[in-house]
């Protein structure tokens, strides 16, 4: 069997977000890594893969961007993927990453698809459920494991309150979130080493329209300041809640 | 031509965000000279239904099948394509949670329909379909347009005011043939929580981070929340040692959540951690470093040691509510 995972370059989770004139961002110092959700979900891959005994002999990732996202790309190869493709386009909207990849891979037999709940860009959370329809497969969101149950696989599902234990025949894509795994992997010095030689596939885009633009972005307003209570008053920010904020 | 709404129940009943979809959904269709339909599938019973009338919706679907109890969203797609193409639906508007987000980019697969998802207010205008949304993880928001004639929205929760506007919608039982064998999962065990407020429903939140220094200190803050009628929460170096369940976990890694007060107790405010609770409506911070970085978020402060705050604040909370 074979794994994919979905693979989106963003910039780092402590970026301070500046915009150029309102339409794009500043991306002076800005650190790309790999998404979070997508590291974890490469994480599972891998550990799914060495306990498969030799059930799952193949990992491979796929991003859909520029050449400036290969040192992304090779630090997922680093981690232990063992291929990858991408994709030669710059992500326009998810329908047409999406697209992108559904055509990408349509006929390379991939079993398990892992993409993540959320990217922190531009947070559309919606990739994964579209490669599902595109690709006609099962699509599952809010998955908190990915496990093996003799030959068979089973997914954790989030609901309010709970999960769900879900028997999933493959092919599927999974959507997955916190719980996937506990900590993402480093990659090692021989794994930067064969990194370097492993196959890293260009494909060129096909024809597809984004249905949606981003026209401009801003930065949320300032607070009004913090308004500081006396800790030796402290009923006085009951007072403040009741009558003012009007929330308790 | 109607505004459809896909209108989740749970155990029979809608959550308020429910309503609060309803509203914006008859806001949007004001705007579009148009009305707001739902279509429900849970099986609610006539008398909830009824309340989306309360809220703006004048007719409302009834959708129910043994197969999408198992939920699944391409089967809940063949439903909702369907009443898109009977009502000839414009605009389709989900809640921006679990099921949202399962639904809406398939719907927008489907039926090569623009989607944006967590919008948070109504649209700046609707010719062209122009509406704000988050991004970098609730750092900024974009302004985006939606391109096709069909559109898909996801609301962010807690972003839209409920609003009454009394109609008398008429109820109709739907039903399709669906196709099954696209149905491949089943359900093998359901392992529920019980007894507890969900956090991502909470009105209240109150909130732990390392400040509250270990699990055997957490009494105070339950003790608030319940004083509150509140959920509790921390941050993630508390799930991630432990000291409490990862269920709690908010921020941009684990829940994210939108309540109307967040309470932080011994939480620094990292840019990580406001992802997930940067849409509260008031945050209070409780922190013995003035400098810490929650007080540049926070509405309402106080410096000073969690562990002589809290007893405090419970009994002020107690004393209010007694009155
Ligand atoms: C990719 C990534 C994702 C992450 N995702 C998340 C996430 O989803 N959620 C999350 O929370 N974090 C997340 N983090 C971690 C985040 O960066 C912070 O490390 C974390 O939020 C800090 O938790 P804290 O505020 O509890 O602890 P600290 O930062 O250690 O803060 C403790 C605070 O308690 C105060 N304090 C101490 N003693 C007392 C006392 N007696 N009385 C009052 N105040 C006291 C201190 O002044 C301090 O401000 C993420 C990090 C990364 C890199
Ligand atoms: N450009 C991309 N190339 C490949 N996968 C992507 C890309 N953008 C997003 N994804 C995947 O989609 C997930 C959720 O992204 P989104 O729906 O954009 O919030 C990410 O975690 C990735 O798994």
């Amino acid at each position: 069997m074979k794994i994919l995972v979905c693979i989106s370059h963003v910039p780092d989770t402590t970026t301070k977000i500046k915009f150029i004139d309102g339409k794009s961002l500043d991306t002076a110092g800005v650190q790309w890594i790999i998404n979070p959700w997508d590291e974890l979900a490469l994480t599972r891959a891998l550990e799914l893969k060495e306990s498969s005994n030799g059930l799952i002999d193949h990992v491979s990732v796929i991003t859909v961007g520029g050449p400036d996202t290969e040192p992304t790309i090779r630090k997922a190869l680093a981690i232990g993927a063992d291929s990858a493709i991408r994709v030669n386009a710059a992500a326009g909207d998810t329908f047409f990453v999406a697209y992108q990849v559904a055509e990408a891979i349509k006929n390379s037999g991939f079993d398990i698809i892992l993409a993540g709940i959320d990217s922190c860009d531009f947070n559309g959370s919606s990739f994964g459920s579209m490669l599902g329809e595109f690709l006609s497969i099962t699509s599952v969101s809010s998955v908190s494991g990915v496990n093996f149950n003799g030959n068979d696989i089973s997914v954790d599902r989030e609901i309010d309150g709970g999960k769900e234990i879900l028997s999933c025949p493959v092919p599927f894509v999974a959507i997955v979130q916190k719980g996937i795994t506990k900590e993402p992997r480093i990659p090692s010095m021989r794994g930067i080493m064969t990194a370097r030689t492993k196959p890293l596939a260009v494909v060129e885009p096909v024809a597809c329209e984004a249905l949606t633009e981003f026209l401009s972005f801003e930065l949320p307003k300032h607070k009004a300041s913090c308004r500081m209570v006396d800790p030796e008053n402290v009923k006085e920010l009951v007072e403040l809640l009741r009558n003012e904020a009007k929330v308790i | 031509m109607s505004i459809l709404i896909y209108a989740e129940s749970r155990e029979g009943m809608f959550k308020k965000s429910v309503f609060e979809l309803a509203s914006y959904a008859a806001a949007v269709a004001k705007m579009m000279n148009s009305q707001a339909i739902a279509l429900v599938t849970g099986n609610p019973g006539q008398e909830e239904m009824k309340k989306l009338g309360n809220y703006g919706i004048s007719k409302i679907l009834s959708f129910y099948d043994e197969s999408v109890k198992v939920f699944d969203s391409a089967i809940c797609c063949q439903v909702i394509e369907a009443v898109v193409k009977k009502e000839n639906c414009p605009l389709v508007i989900f809640q921006h949670n679990n099921t949202g987000k399962a639904l809406a980019p398939r719907l927008s697969a489907r039926l090569k329909a623009g989607l944006v998802t967590a919008v948070i207010s109504l649209p700046e205008s609707t010719k062209p379909f122009i509406v704000t949304k988050k991004v970098y993880t609730a750092k900024a928001f974009a302004r985006v347009a939606i391109k096709t004639q069909v559109k898909i929205l996801t609301l962010s929760q807690n972003s839209y005011m409920l609003t009454e506007s009394k109609t008398d919608p008429a109820i109709e039982q739907f039903s399709i043939q669906l196709d099954k064998s696209q149905l491949k999962i089943s359900v093998k065990e359901v392992q529920l929580l019980t007894g507890k407020i969900l956090l991502t429903d909470a009105e209240i939140v109150v909130s732990g981070g390392r400040g509250m220094r270990g699990p055997e200190n957490w009494q105070p803050i339950i003790d608030l929340a319940e004083a509150l009628g509140a959920a509790t929460a921390c941050s993630r170096p508390v799930s991630d040692e432990g000291w409490r369940p990862h269920t709690e976990h908010v921020g941009q890694t684990g829940k994210i959540i939108a309540p109307n007060l967040y309470i932080a107790c011994g939480i620094s405010g990292a840019i990580q951690h406001m992802g997930g609770v940067g849409s509260a409506k008031v945050v209070v911070a409780i922190n013995k470093d003035k400098d810490a970085p929650i007080f540049e978020i926070a509405d309402y402060g106080i410096v000073g040691d969690v562990f002589k705050v809290l007893p405090e604040l419970i009994s002020a909370v107690k004393e209010h509510k007694a009155k």
